[in-house]
């Protein structure tokens, strides 16, 4: 195959500079809510001494995820030698870059003490794996970034492959850091099982992914570009791959849990009585998340269809969202049990499921953090070349497929 | 200019009494914090906590009633731990737990606060080493450098600790609280600093006659609370986790 002719977007028209105000409207009005709720106090937001992790967590681990995951379209090109991907590669590490730096923004504008951040960056406690992920964000930006100069700069062309296998080696070990801030919670009966890890790298694989798919269709659509059926529907392929995998983690999860009797508790919580986290769990995340997205990618005629791929890539989206909510808040209403077996009762909420609804602040601070990463991805590939001019079929000498 | 001799023997003795006087009014203004510290047995701020003692609490539920909350009412007065009328987000550091046996129906009433663990998960997960452990046991949050990620609540398998949701006056001195930050119980850290071998909690249930709560130094055989453990036993709540709890409990 030969190389793809890369260009910078044009920028020159009024639809852009819609879509990058408003995106950067967004991200202006999120960080206004985080100002609103540092100077006010987190007692303005529907967070608590029981839910300490609200909405806001759900968005920046959301994104934190998606952004390990979108790097995988470049993997699979410079790892897997899969060359048909190759083209892809530079969106793919923008969009990861994008990402991560999103979901940082919304984390450290979360905290309760935002202002010392350079305590973060310089005071370590090795054994926490907060810190390590510091590190691990910060490296991951850091090597993306020489990648993506690896890919781009002609006289680096040859160490580009060496420098996706390092991306790709070092997102793994991010995804199991961040899966693993639960993992490594001993006492919580929903957290506390080595599964996160895999689990959450594998949901990075199929959220990556499908905001991946999104944005370069949004892309190619809005700037008249052409984009081939062969790459998008090997995409689309992906995609239910991903998804049904996550399904299967999910699933050992949820059984390795029902085996242990002291777990029945919490998985009785998700799964039968615990509201709108059962309601999140079984509608939002399994049916519209999972079943519809695998419906959609993989039988006829809807997996022909390019509106039904954008469809279930939002789909997976949402699914992905309720399945962290179900996850960060869910986890944390069920109550710590600290007599298993006995009925505990006090004046701070023990014994009792915890109430949290998302203030406005928090929704808008997440929203804020999404639209900071797009808002990313649309400056960066209108200054310069990440997107091919042509994705079509021809242009990439790809067999016309039929789904 | 040199000067004869008798003016040096003149200047000297007015510097000697002077430097004399200096010296005892110094020595008069320091001598009753000295014998003070002394008569406390406090340990002086020069000298660092250590792991001679690692201080605990025992905690007898048979003698705790259930209706009794004096031990909270003195933790929050000695620690200006105000309630804003908010009961989601007001900071506890102690609190009155009740476990009802499902199966008899028995009751339990008991305190409960931070455990001050050997192996505290809040230190482990806590990325700045804001979460900390002195070397005489007590669990402490560095309020300088807390960066209010509340990870460490996330882990406290104890519900032990809070997040300060809005802005707090009228802190006290020895009790530096504030938005953004997370705390819990210090085992009245200033009070075991100034010698006071006690806790406001554990005087307070004294006070009520109850004595439900004994404070002191696990590692010395001889203080009251060691020779009770030898004798009775005590049990760690969560004992499965392997934290080693520096606070104990009788009758459950």
């Amino acid at each position: 195959m030969e190389t793809a002719r890369f260009s910078a977007i044009d920028a020159n028209s009024t639809q852009y500079w819609i879509l990058l105000g408003t995106l950067v409207l967004g991200a202006l009005v999120g960080y206004l809510a985080a100002h609103h709720m540092d100077v006010e106090g987190h007692h303005i937001t529907g967070m608590s001494n029981q839910i300490v992790w609200g909405f806001p967590h759900v968005a920046a681990v959301f994104l934190i995820v998606a952004a390990s995951g979108a790097l995988n379209v470049a993997s699979i090109s410079s790892v897997f030698g899969k060359v048909d991907y190759k083209p892809l590669a530079r969106l793919s590490a923008l969009l990861a870059i994008a990402l991560l730096v999103g979901g940082l923004a919304i984390l450290v504008l979360d905290l309760g003490r935002p202002d010392r951040l350079i305590i973060a960056m310089t005071v370590y406690n090795f054994k926490s794996i907060f810190a390590w992920n510091i590190f691990l964000y910060v490296g991951f930006i850091f090597i993306t970034a020489i990648y993506l100069w690896m890919m781009m700069e002609r006289k680096m062309n040859r160490f580009s492959k060496s420098a996706g296998f390092t991306a790709f080696v070092w997102r793994l070990i991010l995804t199991t850091g961040t899966g693993s801030i639960f993992g490594f919670l001993v006492a919580r009966q929903a957290y506390d099982a080595a599964i996160m890890a895999p689990l959450f790298i594998i949901m990075s694989f199929a959220f990556g992914l499908a905001v991946f798919i999104l944005v370069l269709q949004a892309s190619y659509a809005w700037t008249q570009r052409q984009l081939g059926d062969a790459i998008l529907h090997k995409l689309r392929v992906l995609l239910g791959v991903f998804v049904a995998s996550v399904f299967y983690f999910v699933l050992v999860y949820h059984l390795t849990n029902l085996y242990a009797t002291e777990h029945h508790g919490v998985e009785r919580f998700i799964l039968v009585d615990g509201g709108i986290y059962t309601f999140l769990f079984w509608v939002v995340q399994l049916l519209f998340g999972c079943v519809v997205p695998l419906v959609l990618v993989f039988m006829r005629p809807f997996s022909q269809s390019r509106h039904m791929i954008s469809l279930a890539s939002l789909l997976v989206i949402v699914g992905g969202l309720a399945q962290l909510y179900v996850i960060i808040i869910g986890g944390q209403a069920y109550p710590l049990v600290l007599f298993p077996g006995m009925e505990e009762s006090s004046s701070f909420f023990d014994g009792v499921v915890a109430q949290y609804a998302p203030s406005i602040f928090e929704i808008l601070l997440g929203v804020g953090g999404i639209c900071l990463s797009l808002a990313i991805v649309t400056v960066g590939i209108a200054v310069l070349e990440f997107l091919p001019e042509s994705l079509s079929d021809k242009a990439l000498r790809l067999e016309s497929v039929t789904p | 200019m040199r000067d004869t001799p008798d003016t040096t023997e003149k200047i000297s003795t007015g510097r000697r009494h002077f430097a004399r006087g200096v010296a005892a009014l110094g020595g008069l203004a320091i001598a009753p914090g000295v014998f003070l510290y002394h008569t406390a047995g406090a340990k002086p701020d020069d000298q660092a906590v250590s792991s001679q003692q690692r201080w605990g609490m025992l905690v007898n539920t048979n003698s705790c009633h259930e209706e009794c909350d004096a031990c909270v009412t003195a933790c929050n007065e000695e620690n200006g731990v105000w309630s804003l009328g908010r009961p989601e987000t007001d900071a506890q550091w102690i609190r009155k737990l009740n476990v009802r046996d499902r199966q008899t129906g028995h009751v339990t009433s008991m305190p409960m606060m931070c455990q001050h663990c050997e192996h505290p998960p809040c230190v482990d997960v806590c990325p700045t080493r804001a979460s900390f452990r002195r070397e005489d046991g007590i669990v402490l949050v560095n309020k300088h450098t807390c960066i209010g990620c509340r990870y460490c609540m996330m882990a406290c398998p104890y519900k032990a600790r809070s997040f300060i949701h809005e802005p707090l006056e009228d802190q006290l001195p020895h009790s530096p609280r504030g938005k953004g930050c997370v705390e819990s119980c210090t085992l009245c850290v200033h009070k075991v600093d100034r010698g006071d071998n006690t806790t406001a909690c554990a005087e307070a249930c004294a006070e009520e006659g109850h004595d439900a709560l004994l404070f002191g130094d696990l590692n010395d055989p001889e203080s009251e609370i060691s020779k009770r453990l030898e004798k009775y036993g005590g049990t760690q709540i969560r004992a499965d986790l392997g934290l080693n709890t520096g606070v104990r409990y009788q009758g459950i």
